[in-house]
């Protein structure tokens, strides 16, 4: 699928922020729009949808002009071949889930149905829903069929508003592969909207960050992740790197996967589906990491690697210093105190050992090796 | 046994107010329940006369209307060669005046339930305004259909001043039950009063029963 062409410049006043945007975008798989509350992701996507009249600017996508508050073009949202899935799903409470999805594809343009209702029924497992009113779906099945129903208007571009923040844990689980997996098999590109590190980091190719209705920084990942000060945008638990590791095999008797990571190796616990040469992404959490000067001996820690400081960030108030390092290409983050920052003596350029406690692999296979 | 054609006008005059006011209240309703404009309140005021005014003001002030020397009433002759005023016709008008509120309350009520939550997600779906009121709109504010209807329709029954001093007492066009029934007690005939009175109540009861009854066995989920 050739990336789409998204142009975008909109202002928008509320009465406590303002949302200013004027960026080129190039679509393909999933772009995530990330932000704290009240960033301005959603009312984003409204504007994109078409949902917000008075946004002033321009949108274009594929040529195709949206809207244009300088010629005073505005197409509404009912002639945009973009299609919104909710953050509360917004199924029709009168329909049945075959009804809903089939709201869609009956107004859908009848030349152009390239996704059928059955391809829909089966990449999202809604067989045995179909006959069933919304208010008797659990959440993740409720936003598995909106997440369906939009697919099935045939949108050129699928635009997702925050789809999992109403679930627990274990619903975000089931619901993760199918979103994964929509701009794949469906071939159209979605723009992401989460205030989660981990959906972004799972889900994403490119990301979007937005502070107080402004872009703050743009990128691929998983660089962004490592030229992004996490503080502020998603709290001290959840930050840390993204990184890309290649498997190199598995260790049955112990149950561990063997990784390489910037040509260190790295272990973490077996997850059999991943197959020798498969290149993959990790998120490993600052506070996750700790420095050695010296390569420790006696330690429970596996996975000790080498690496060189980069940059150390105090943080005056707090009992705690970032420290960026270089586990050859790829950059790691560890969180430490302030104090063990200045007993090291950590400065850029010192050579430490990086001890990683933990590593969560987002389970997504970016190249797979052939078998 | 009292003459029943009063009973068969009455019921003529109130399905034909509530269907004509179905027609024009719902968009009414739609426009109220969505509009940001400044004339909302007054027309919301305008809808609202009929429930704090005395029916006889209405009642003149319609009879004036509807009169053959008045522009309305004198384009009606014209066209039609018989007058407003004291046809059924023009009890019809003046019906679907007197009721509106019971009409468009009601729906604008539950339009605003509904909010803009269901119908945005309708536009996103490619269903264009018109087409979002029909298939999310209406079936989600069916029990607002309903309670407007039933509303409707028994308050046009129960009228009685409007239609003394609009539609007068003519038998088989504006003579309905309450002007029926008036006519009886004031010639002292209680026996054709009671017959109409009782039958009357006996009607309003059993339809209010079975439509609250209904809405209490077949709830609409707007969840």
């Amino acid at each position: 699928m050739s990336p789409s062409r998204l142009e975008l410049s909109a202002q928008l006043a509320f009465s406590d922020f303002t949302v200013n945007i004027d960026e080129v975008v190039s679509l393909s798989g999933i772009t995530a729009l990330f932000g704290a509350s009240g960033s301005g992701k959603s009312t984003l996507l409204r504007i994109l949808a078409g949902l917000e009249r008075r946004a002033k600017g321009r949108v274009v996508f594929n040529d195709m002009v949206w809207a244009d508050s300088g010629s005073g073009t505005f197409v509404p949202a009912h002639r945009r071949p973009v299609g919104l899935v909710f953050q509360d799903g917004r199924l029709f409470p009168h329909l049945t889930v075959d009804g809903n999805l089939n709201y869609a594809l009956s107004r859908s343009p009848k030349d152009q149905r390239p996704i059928g209702f059955e391809q829909v029924v089966e990449a999202l497992d809604l067989s045995t829903l179909l006959e069933r009113k919304p208010a008797g779906l659990s959440g993740g099945e409720r936003q598995r069929v909106a997440l369906g129903r939009t697919v099935l208007t045939q949108p050129g571009l699928l635009l997702l508003d925050e789809p999992l923040s109403a679930l627990d844990v274990r619903r975000k689980g089931e619901l993760l592969p199918f979103i994964e997996k929509v701009p794949d098999v469906f071939g159209i590109p979605a723009i992401f909207v989460s205030h989660a590190v981990d959906e972004v980091a799972r889900l994403a190719d490119q990301a979007i960050i937005l502070v107080d209705g402004q872009v703050a920084l743009r990128g691929e990942l998983p660089d962004i992740f490592q030229q992004l000060d996490m503080h502020g945008f998603t709290g001290n638990f959840e930050a840390g790197a993204v990184v890309e590791a290649k498997v190199t095999g598995h260790n049955t008797q112990y149950q561990l996967t063997n990784l390489d990571l910037g040509g260190r190796a790295l272990q973490m616990p077996m997850v059999s589906s991943l197959k020798s040469g498969d290149q993959v992404r990790l998120r490993i959490r600052a506070r996750d990491v700790s420095l050695a000067l010296k390569k420790p001996s006696g330690v429970s820690i596996r996975n000790c690697l080498p690496a060189v400081v980069e940059e150390v960030r105090s943080e005056p108030d707090t009992a705690f210093a970032e420290v960026l390092v270089r586990v050859g290409e790829q950059g790691l983050r560890a969180r430490i105190t302030r104090q063990s920052g200045d007993e090291l003596k950590l400065a850029p350029g010192l050579e430490v050992y990086a001890l990683v406690k933990s590593v969560s692999f987002d389970r997504r296979v970016l190249i797979s090796a052939r078998a | 046994m009292a003459d029943l054609g009063p009973l068969w006008l009455t019921l003529k005059l109130a399905a034909a107010a509530t269907l004509i006011l179905l027609v024009i209240g719902a968009p009414l309703a739609w426009w109220l329940a969505n509009t940001r404009s400044a004339l909302k309140p007054v027309v919301e005021a305008i809808t609202a006369l009929p429930i704090v005014l005395p029916p006889t003001v209405i009642g003149f002030y319609l009879l004036i209307l509807m009169s053959p020397n008045s522009a309305l009433g004198g384009f009606w002759v014209s066209v039609t060669g018989t007058t407003l005023t004291f046809s059924f016709t023009g009890l019809l008008i003046a019906s679907i005046f007197y009721s509106a509120p019971f009409m468009v309350q009601p729906l604008q009520s539950a339009f605003e339930a509904i909010g803009r939550g269901p119908l945005e997600a309708a536009a996103t779906l490619r269903a264009s305004p018109l087409d979002a009121f029909f298939t999310v709109a209406v079936p989600l504010a069916a029990r607002g259909f309903l309670t407007a209807s039933v509303l409707t329709f028994t308050h046009t029954i129960g009228e009685f001043g409007v239609v003394l001093m609009v539609g007068g007492n003519i038998p088989g066009e504006t003579k309905v039950i309450s002007i029926a029934i008036y006519e009886h007690v004031e010639t002292l005939r209680y026996a054709e009063a009671h017959q109409l009175s009782a039958g009357l109540l006996i009607f309003s009861f059993a339809v209010l029963f079975i439509v609250y009854a209904l809405n209490r066995r077949f709830p609409i989920n707007v969840t």
